[in-house]
């Protein structure tokens, strides 16, 4: 009688256990939710309220022009240095393929093609929100974690206005730019490799390249680059703002900050990609051709 | 002719009143019900064992903290009503003295000294470092110390430069948390001169924040305690002292006492409470 009691207890112990572990999966999946769903609410505010500040007021010179100059003078070499590297590797992997079928000389079609309207803006937006946006993001996370961002309201000064709003310009403006550099080394690296190394005639190269690169695909390129920049200042401005206390707390907001504008760029590629696509060929519906 | 009666009426009023305000985050409440008021040109000592939600009620009279209830009236002014711009204008009448100074790293201390000046004044450079060198000398530093950063000095100094920073634009009211926190007894008998000698020379409301009982007695016309709500019942009010310093002796308030006296008390019983209950 004891032991078959005991069984019907384990039994229904099993089962509450059971009843209650989907009861907290489903508290558990609730509250993920809710807390998703208020991150993707306060950004939405975080970013209404760095546009409304830029619009009442510019930032002074004094607060925008070392933005600039972190954001922008600091960053070009880097995005110099992997642009051409990028294009030579385009080059390197495209040559085999193109080789077989006798389409060598299409080649700086196809690599200037890439650069301009996906890699240039993804390489440059890539080396902003690592290089600048996890900076922005520890920078500001020090700043909320030390008090001074409670400092700067204390005085009357906005933090939106005085902190987020000359990174969020300067990552804004100086984007496409950065974008153009790596555009421009990277058709430098892949017409050096290309004509210099694997000996395509360079006059080919150009007059391929000139026939299906259109200004319209340059215009593109740095058109989603500023919704890239746009992008990893509000997210890495946002994850300083709402660090965690601590030094572990500031590490975090530096890397999430990389990691979401990454993952946020990527998806923005997608979409602008699309809605791109579908502008060019509204106004040309010819489309290009490329064999 | 209309306007004399108002302005008695404006100069009777407090500066600062706290209504029914309660502060809560996430689920964790600091604050509850607290009502406190503030005369112009009294400097009130806030007391209580960490935790107790000091630091917190200060950052609620300046907007920085949002109440969960209740309001907090400025000169009138209901503090968390008022939008960006507004409180903004308002926040150029207080100053305030962080617990570690928050001075802002990437400046010097010119720099950070002049800040409210060249945020909020349109005067010259000139006359900007002319008040930043008088403002640097009313708390005991030496022109020199200008051109260093905050992380070149000591924590004395940092206290006395973001001193000398809440007092740049003359402010109505000073909040100061924990201003001897982290001192030397000599430094904090400095800063505590310092309060003085500020109260001395402008007509300033202060409100600090204190758990030294040195600083409380010293520079308090009135001392306020508070007590962690966690050790409280549900009715009891988190307000358990509210008398000028001279009373805190002769207060019947075991909890008071306790705290004065810097004896542990309850404390001890409950850290063996706990171990116990772990043990078990």
């Amino acid at each position: 009688m004891a032991s078959g009691h005991g069984a019907l207890e384990r039994h229904g112990n099993h089962r509450r256990s059971l009843g209650q572990g989907i009861v907290d999966w489903v508290t558990d999946l609730g509250e993920m939710v809710l807390g998703w769903i208020v991150a993707l609410g306060d950004i939405t505010v975080f970013c209404g309220r760095t546009l409304s500040w830029l619009a009442a007021r510019l930032p002074r010179r004094e607060t925008l022009m070392p933005c600039l100059y972190q954001i922008g003078v600091l960053s070009l070499p880097v995005v110099a240095l992997t642009g051409t590297f990028i294009g030579m590797v385009l080059a390197v992997q495209s040559y085999s393929q193109f080789k077989v079928a006798h389409l060598e000389t299409r080649l700086g079609a196809v690599i200037n093609m890439s650069l301009v309207r996906e890699l240039g803006p993804v390489l440059a937006a890539t080396m902003l929100a690592g290089r600048v946006g996890s900076a922005m993001a520890a920078e500001l996370g020090t700043m909320r974690v030390t008090e001074q961002i409670d400092a700067l309201s204390s005085m009357g000064a906005n933090p939106i206005a005085y902190l987020v709003v000359p990174r969020f310009l300067g990552c804004l403006l100086l984007i496409p730019i950065l974008t153009l550099m790596a555009d421009f080394m990277g058709v430098v690296g892949g017409w050096f490799y290309s004509t210099q190394i694997l000996g395509i005639d360079n006059h080919h190269y150009w007059d391929n390249s000139q026939r299906f690169v259109s200004a319209f695909d340059l215009f593109g390129g740095l058109c989603k680059s500023m919704f890239f920049g746009a992008a990893i200042a509000l997210i890495s401005c946002h994850r300083g703002f709402h660090c965690d206390p601590g030094a572990e707390g500031v590490g975090r907001a530096a890397y999430s900050a990389f990691v979401n504008s990454f993952v946020v760029i990527l998806m923005l590629d997608f979409v602008l990609g699309i809605s791109l696509d579908k502008l060019y060929f509204l106004l040309w519906p010819q489309g290009p051709s490329f064999l | 002719m209309a306007s004399k009666p108002e302005t008695a009426t404006d100069e009777n009023r407090p500066l600062v009143g706290v209504r029914q305000l309660s502060v809560q985050f996430g689920r964790q409440n600091v604050l509850r019900g607290i009502n406190l008021t503030v005369p112009r040109g009294q400097t009130l000592a806030l007391i209580g064992e960490s935790g107790c939600g000091k630091t917190v009620l200060l950052k609620t009279i300046i907007g920085l903290v949002r109440p969960t209830r209740g309001e907090v009236l400025f000169d009138g002014a209901n503090l968390s009503s008022l939008g960006d711009k507004e409180l903004t204008r308002q926040r150029i009448r207080f100053g305030f003295l962080f617990q570690q100074a928050a001075l802002f790293d990437s400046m010097n201390v010119e720099q950070n000294v002049s800040f409210p000046l060249r945020q909020h004044t349109e005067k010259s450079p000139s006359e900007i470092h002319e008040i930043v060198v008088k403002r640097l000398e009313e708390v005991g530093l030496p022109e020199m110390v200008m051109h260093k950063k905050p992380a070149e000095l000591s924590g004395g100094m940092r206290k006395r430069v973001g001193l000398a920073r809440a007092l740049a634009l003359d402010p109505e009211i000073m909040l100061y948390d924990e201003p001897t926190t982290g001192l030397d007894p000599i430094m904090s008998d400095v800063i505590n001169e310092l309060i003085l000698r500020t109260r001395k020379r402008y007509p300033v409301t202060s409100i600090v924040v204190t758990h030294d009982m040195h600083t409380a007695r010293k520079v308090a016309d009135r001392v306020v305690m508070l007590f962690p709500l966690a050790h409280l019942k549900p009715d009891d009010p988190q307000i358990i002292f509210d008398s000028p310093p001279d009373k805190l002796d002769s207060c019947n308030d075991k909890r008071v006492t306790q705290f004065v006296n810097g004896e542990a008390g309850e404390r001890l019983m409950e850290m063996r409470d706990l171990a116990d209950s772990r043990v078990r």
